[in-house]
């Protein structure tokens, strides 16, 4: 699909069907809607530091979707998009976002990782999940996203070569979305694709427009479809852009001209080009657009104020998943501090 | 030498291999990983024979990647399998540093308990047996001072298999540190099948009430050679092998130095913020008016594990520890 919505490569499309593309339409919406709320919260003051994805719907959104209910997701902090789409909790991601570690805890059933902070750090993880998935004998997959920048760390490195000896059924997903904070693309590596690095490890490498939520779903398929196989992980790098800052402590006009990111939200934007594809299709209902806005609108209000009734910071937590049994260290601290504070709350 | 019934006399190498094979055979999530630990069965045949007994998807050479395959442990981990993890030296851990800092040792606080690691990390540490340089670290505060993870570090072959098995069955990662220089320097009795050592305490190897001496791993039995050549003298040693360097067995500790008064610590590790200023610690805690001399450490010093051509340089020696003995007894 191209910027207008015109459908270039037809190989996937006669397998999209209305109400799949309905489902990407909603949630990208409900993502951006969650972003730009959060980008309003934290400029006033009601939670912390936040990474806006705004503008890589697209490669959130068609991963999350392809996923299935037992497979495995390794997001970074700048991939909540992806979680809330394969199910994470509104309230929970936001906690998170709110200085809680309760914001790390998944719903019953949802394999979803804490974000990896460290850049690449994650990738490995991915990669043994995904082999422990191989050795029990399952068809569970596991995917690992991350950033233009992780593909100069160690840990990614590290964990495709890990993956490819042992064919673990693992999707590695780049967002390449140019920037790693200031650092543009052509200084971050000499390569000309992030998918180039695939050879060296000898598994499929394959470089897609990351705000083509078709292309970011189906190619997502094939790889689990070829994980599930045995047959080993895949490299996706998906060409995307944020419009905005790094994190919201983050000021962008300071490295890069802003109004390429103002073009970009006309030109390339993953919902306005689905939206054309759409009204081309004459299946874009703008009725129904309202609808889902406000339903997104709605389920967000919500969960900021669960999050905001949430009940304060116990300070006991801070001692009680340091181990299983805590030390007597922790004992001691954890007394003396509660006694020191009245008892705790 | 007598053997009991359902017991074998053998080396401290040999007691990691039977509690890995023990933990292989009990539990099928138990799998190992790690550089030359198949075929070869590892550098120092701590896994040898385990991968023909087991099998390649039990024990499993690794890439040479240690931030890599620490990694992915910590995946598999959380996953349901009991990964035991092999570093060649504890030299080359570092590059692992950063996975067992910012996740194995911090997942389950991250998480409220919904993903933890219960993993084992095992690595060969210290100098005195003429390796190559970066070979002969002991840098085990850089990881007793990592909150979430435990650290042990056995002597004797007994409680090498004993502590192993209980790293194996614990909940939370552990680094478990092998003396290389006890390797194969003694043998003793090591029952048959599972058996476990508790993590976090000491052992007392020997009585006395004029000086504790404190110390672990491959310290032990220079101290002891230490304590040995002061009784000659009269002066009697409490010596206390502390086993486990987190969580530190203050009750032994304490119970010791209110009894002697006196103390010495012993480490090969370098002075400043090592384990031995833990000790001290307690010490300082819990028995701070039963002392009548300033506490004496012997450790190595404040510089780089020197090449080994002047490793005896190096590392403490019973001379020094016997000087340090003497040295609080004169107080």
């Amino acid at each position: 699909m191209d910027e207008n919505g015109t459908i270039i490569n037809s190989e996937d499309i006669e397998k999209v069907n209305e109400k799949l593309v309905k489902e990407f339409y909603r949630h990208m919406v409900r993502i951006r809607t969650f972003d730009r709320k959060a980008i309003s919260l934290q400029r006033q003051g009601r939670i912390g530091t936040y990474a806006p994805y705004e503008g890589q719907e697209a490669s959130q959104v068609g991963t999350a979707v392809a996923l299935g209910e037992s497979d495995w997701m390794f997001p970074t902090y700048r991939d909540h998009g992806a979680a809330m789409t394969f199910g994470h909790s509104l309230r929970n991601i936001l906690l998170f976002w709110n200085g809680r570690n309760e914001g790390c805890v998944p719903p019953d059933g949802k394999k979803i990782f804490p974000p990896g902070i460290p850049i690449a750090t994650q990738i490995p993880h991915a990669a043994g999940a995904a082999f422990a998935e191989r050795k029990k004998g399952t068809a569970n997959a596991a995917i690992a996203y991350f950033g233009d920048g992780a593909t100069s760390e160690g840990d990614f490195h590290e964990g495709l070569n890990f993956a490819s000896v042992f064919k673990a059924p693992v999707v590695f997903f780049n967002q390449n979305n140019q920037y790693a904070i200031s650092v543009p693309f052509e200084k971050q590596m000499n390569t000309k694709t992030i998918a180039q690095k695939a050879l060296a490890y000898d598994i499929p490498g394959v470089r897609i427009d990351g705000n083509d939520v078709f292309m970011v779903y189906y190619e997502t398929l094939k790889a689990l479809e070829r994980a599930r196989k045995g047959e080993g992980p895949t490299l996706i790098e998906a060409v995307t852009w944020r419009y905005g800052a790094h994190t919201t402590a983050d000021d962008p006009s300071k490295y890069r001209d802003q109004s390429e990111s103002n073009s970009r939200r006309q030109e390339t934007d993953p919902i306005l080009r689905l939206e054309r594809w759409m009204k081309n299709e004459g299946i874009f209902d703008e009725k129904w657009q309202m609808a889902i806005e406000e339903e997104a609108a709605a389920e967000i209000d919500k969960a900021v104020g669960e999050m905001e009734d949430f009940p304060p910071a116990d300070p006991a937590v801070i001692f009680d998943y340091v181990f299983a049994e805590p030390t007597w260290q922790i004992k001691q601290q954890k007394e003396e501090y509660l006694k020191l504070i009245g008892g705790g709350r | 030498m007598k053997t009991a019934v359902g017991a074998k006399t053998m080396t401290l190498v040999q007691a990691i291999t039977d509690a890995l094979d023990t933990m292989l055979n009990e539990k099928e999530e138990v799998l190992l990983l790690g550089e030359d630990i198949g075929r070869n069965g590892g550098v120092f045949r701590a896994t040898d024979g385990l991968q023909t007994k087991y099998g390649e998807g039990r024990v499993i050479d690794t890439p040479l990647s240690e931030s890599g395959f620490v990694g992915a442990g910590i995946g598999m981990a959380v996953n349901g399998f009991l990964p035991v993890i092999e570093i060649q030296f504890l030299g080359f851990i570092y590059p692992a540093y950063e996975q067992i800092m910012t996740h194995a040792s911090r997942l389950r606080m991250r998480t409220m308990g919904h993903f933890t690691v219960p993993m084992v990390i095992r690595a060969p540490y210290g100098a005195g047996v003429r390796a190559p340089e970066i070979h002969c670290d002991s840098t085990e505060a850089l990881f007793t001072h990592m909150p979430g993870i435990k650290v042990v570090c056995p002597s004797s072959p007994y409680d090498a298999k004993g502590l192993l098995i209980a790293a194996i069955e614990d909940p939370d990662p552990v680094l478990f540190l092998e003396p290389m220089r006890c390797y194969r320097s003694a043998r003793e009795e090591v029952p048959e099948g599972k058996y476990t050592v508790e993590i976090g305490k000491g052992k007392k190897l020997m009585d006395g009430d004029d000086v504790t001496v404190i110390t672990w791993g491959a310290m032990v039995p220079e101290a002891m050679k230490a304590a040995k050549q002061v009784k000659e003298n009269n002066v009697h040693c409490d010596v206390i092998d502390l086993r486990t360097l987190f969580p530190l067995d203050k009750d032994m500790i304490a119970e010791s130095v209110q009894k002697t008064g006196r103390t010495v610590i012993v480490h090969e590790a370098h002075a400043t913020g090592g384990v031995g200023n833990d000790v001290l610690a307690i010490i300082n805690d819990t028995s701070f008016l039963y002392q009548k001399a300033p506490v004496e450490r012997v450790t190595g010093f404040d510089a780089p594990v020197p090449y080994f051509g002047f490793e005896d340089h190096y590392l403490p020696t019973p001379a020094r520890i016997q000087q340090a003995i003497e040295k609080v007894m004169k107080f």
